[in-house]
């Protein structure tokens, strides 16, 4: 990890929906940065801006969707910025993504030969159909397909689940990208797969060495994979560290609730799950203080009032609660 | 493939004896008769149904109607021009031709300018553009077709004086404008507005987003991943669409006096020449099955996931 030069830097980002009921600030200012070969995995529940802030990196936000504020800087550059054409030029080059659903993203009318070497043509117009048919299959070894040739002219229909994910990784990797964004790339396959193709993002990132986003909610895939966790929480970071503080040490309330809430294999089977009570706030009139204030246990009268600061608890290792300010807190605050 | 084309054909021959047997009874049961005109006395009608063989018991008229067009006897006319077989009048005299010509040029003015604006009302969806579309697919699909027609003829034959009023035989393209028009704008704006919806299914599908998220230009995006998908449910209204304008092609036909097989249709039901009208039906029949089997391969050319045979168990 080139820890100087960061290949993604995010800064105080906020993407906010502007629906007929008002602005929905999906994401509400966050920062972060991505070194080269790395892997940072995203977690939080659904609604939480995960997945709207991976889009907004990549341009793909759908209306009403708009970045209201911050900054996104890839390699020094400033995405922002870009003009649709450079846009164009940067996605499935530099960063590409793969998604939720193999079953619908993928073309049903197109061979999966075609949609693969699409993917080299639209960035690279000088490449032969031979040269470019001829990587398409390298990857589809790559990724481990079998019969890759044979596979080439066959249709999604034709694929598995799992295949269809496996071709999805191939076609988001043919143009070497730099960043790979996965947005919950096991969540529609079933277990087994789901190993298999966590196996395959870890041994390709390795060899490529492509540095990943990991967006998910299932934090058995966090700790397969990533170097590096940020929890989400309505539109907010509420912690972020090592992927081992993450779940050894973690601080904020929030993470410690999630990773209550999760069964573990490891230890002895009869301990209860303990559920987070209470449901995500309403993004359209989020509360003035912490927004997982009126969700917490330890919830104390500063944090319905002022949003928490990032206190430094690790190395690497910050979290946004007032707990970790509790003994400087005015008194009256801290109850 | 070419087992599934037999055995569609196969179908198709029954299709069309079954068609033979309704229309036959439908136009047994219109009351009236080819021959009943005012002066014509009982005695002249029975003599007359004997010669034509419409004396005999219904059953046997229509045995004989299937044995002769087994034989590609489709029978001589009875009324409207006495003796001349129907095989002629059809085929011969360019009625056929004439009405095909029409048709073709209309559907193919329905396809060309339907798909491009459908494409265009989604791909600007919410904009003036769409809007200007949606209200004249609107108009288009609303106005009957024999106001539309007349019309065009007052304004661009009448008062303008740009196109004749008598297309005729349509001897030269000029003659060709008005019908065509006509003929086609409900079919180019009903088009138009199933394209409309179509694409706008198909722009949200996730596979536009991957293909966005691949890089893929914007004009690549609509024209390859989003339009072949959204063709579907157009291709499945052509077949019927090809039924419509043979058939509704009479009130264009009569507005701009062109002698096609439409107008002489209506004209032959209402005479009750019955061989004439056997030999129109099993023969737009024919096309219209035609036409529905081109449209059912076309689907397998579009989509690969539909499959024509039924699947091996």
């Amino acid at each position: 990890m080139e820890e100087n030069k960061p290949l993604l830097k995010v800064q105080d980002l906020k993407v906010s929906f502007f629906t007929p009921a008002g602005e929905v600030k999906a994401v509400d200012g966050i920062s972060y940065t991505l070194g080269y070969n790395e892997v940072m995995g995203i977690v939080g529940e659904s609604g939480s801006g995960k997945s709207v802030e991976a889009y907004s990196i990549i341009g793909l936000l759908q209306d009403p969707g708009k970045v209201t504020g911050g900054s996104i800087e890839f390699e020094g550059e400033d995405v922002l910025a870009f003009t649709p054409a450079q846009m164009r030029q940067f996605r499935g080059n530099k960063v590409s993504m793969i998604f939720q659903n193999p079953m619908t993203c993928l073309n049903p009318v197109y061979t999966i030969g075609n949609q693969l070497t699409e993917a080299l043509t639209c960035h690279d117009s000088s490449i032969s159909k031979e040269e470019a048919k001829k990587r398409a299959i390298e990857m589809l070894e790559l990724v481990g397909i079998n019969n890759a040739e044979k596979r080439m002219n066959q249709y999604p229909h034709e694929f598995s689940g799992g295949m269809r994910q496996r071709a999805m990784i191939a076609m988001a990797l043919i143009c070497s990208p730099k960043l790979l964004i996965a947005d919950e790339p096991t969540t529609a396959l079933d277990v087994t797969i789901q190993a298999q193709i966590l196996e395959l993002m870890k041994s390709l990132q390795k060899k490529e060495n492509t540095s990943i986003i990991f967006i998910t909610h299932n934090l058995g895939v966090v700790a397969e994979i990533c170097d590096r966790v940020t929890v989400m929480y309505a539109g907010r970071i509420v912690e972020q560290g090592k992927v081992n503080d993450i779940f050894y040490r973690p601080q904020h309330p929030y993470t410690k609730g999630l990773l209550t809430s999760i069964p573990r294999l490891d230890e002895d089977g009869l301990e209860r799950l303990i559920p987070i009570e209470g449901t995500p706030i309403d993004l359209l009139d989020p509360p003035k203080g912490c927004s997982f204030g009126p969700r917490c246990s330890q919830c104390m009268k500063i944090c319905l009032r002022e949003k928490p600061p990032f206190a430094e608890v690790g190395e690497e290792h910050i979290s946004a609660c007032w707990l970790h300010f509790r003994d400087g807190l005015p008194k009256g605050d801290e109850v | 493939m070419v087992a599934y084309i037999l055995k569609r054909v196969a179908g198709s021959i029954a299709i069309l004896l079954l068609i033979m047997v309704v229309t036959f009874l439908l136009m047994n049961a219109i009351p009236g008769s080819p021959f009943l005109t005012e002066k014509s006395t009982p005695e002249q009608i029975a003599l007359a149904e004997a010669k034509y063989g419409l004396d005999k018991p219904l059953y046997v008229q229509l045995w004989n109607y299937i044995k002769n067009y087994c034989v590609g006897d489709l029978g001589t006319s009875l009324k409207m021009q006495e003796g001349t077989p129907v095989k002629d009048i059809i085929f011969h005299q360019g009625k056929f031709a004439l009405s095909i010509k029409l048709g073709a040029c209309a559907l193919v003015i329905a396809v060309l300018i339907g798909i491009p604006l459908g494409c265009i009302a989604a791909y600007y969806r919410g904009s003036w553009i769409d809007g200007l579309l949606r209200v004249l697919t609107t108009v288009g699909v609303a106005v009957p077709t024999f106001v539309l027609a007349a019309l065009l003829l007052v304004v661009f034959s009448v008062n303008l004086n740009w196109f004749p009023t008598l297309s005729g035989s349509l001897p030269d393209a000029k003659s060709y404008v008005l019908p065509v028009i006509s003929l086609s704008f409900y079919y180019t704006c009903y088009i138009a507005k199933l394209m409309r919806t179509s694409m706008l299914d198909a722009i949200h599908q996730d596979y536009i987003r991957t293909a966005k998220a691949k890089g893929v230009k914007t004009h690549i995006l609509v024209l390859k991943h989003a339009l072949r998908n959204s063709l579907i449910p157009v291709i499945t209204y052509l077949g019927p669409v090809l039924a419509g304008i043979i058939t509704g092609s009479f009130v264009v036909e009569s507005t701009f006096s062109i002698p096609g097989l439409g107008k002489y249709f209506v004209q032959c039901v209402l005479s009750r020449d019955y061989p004439v009208i056997m030999a129109t039906t099993v023969v737009l029949s024919a096309l219209v099955i035609f036409m529905m089997l081109i449209v059912d391969i076309t689907y397998k050319l579009v989509d690969p996931r539909i499959t024509l045979t039924a699947k091996e168990e």
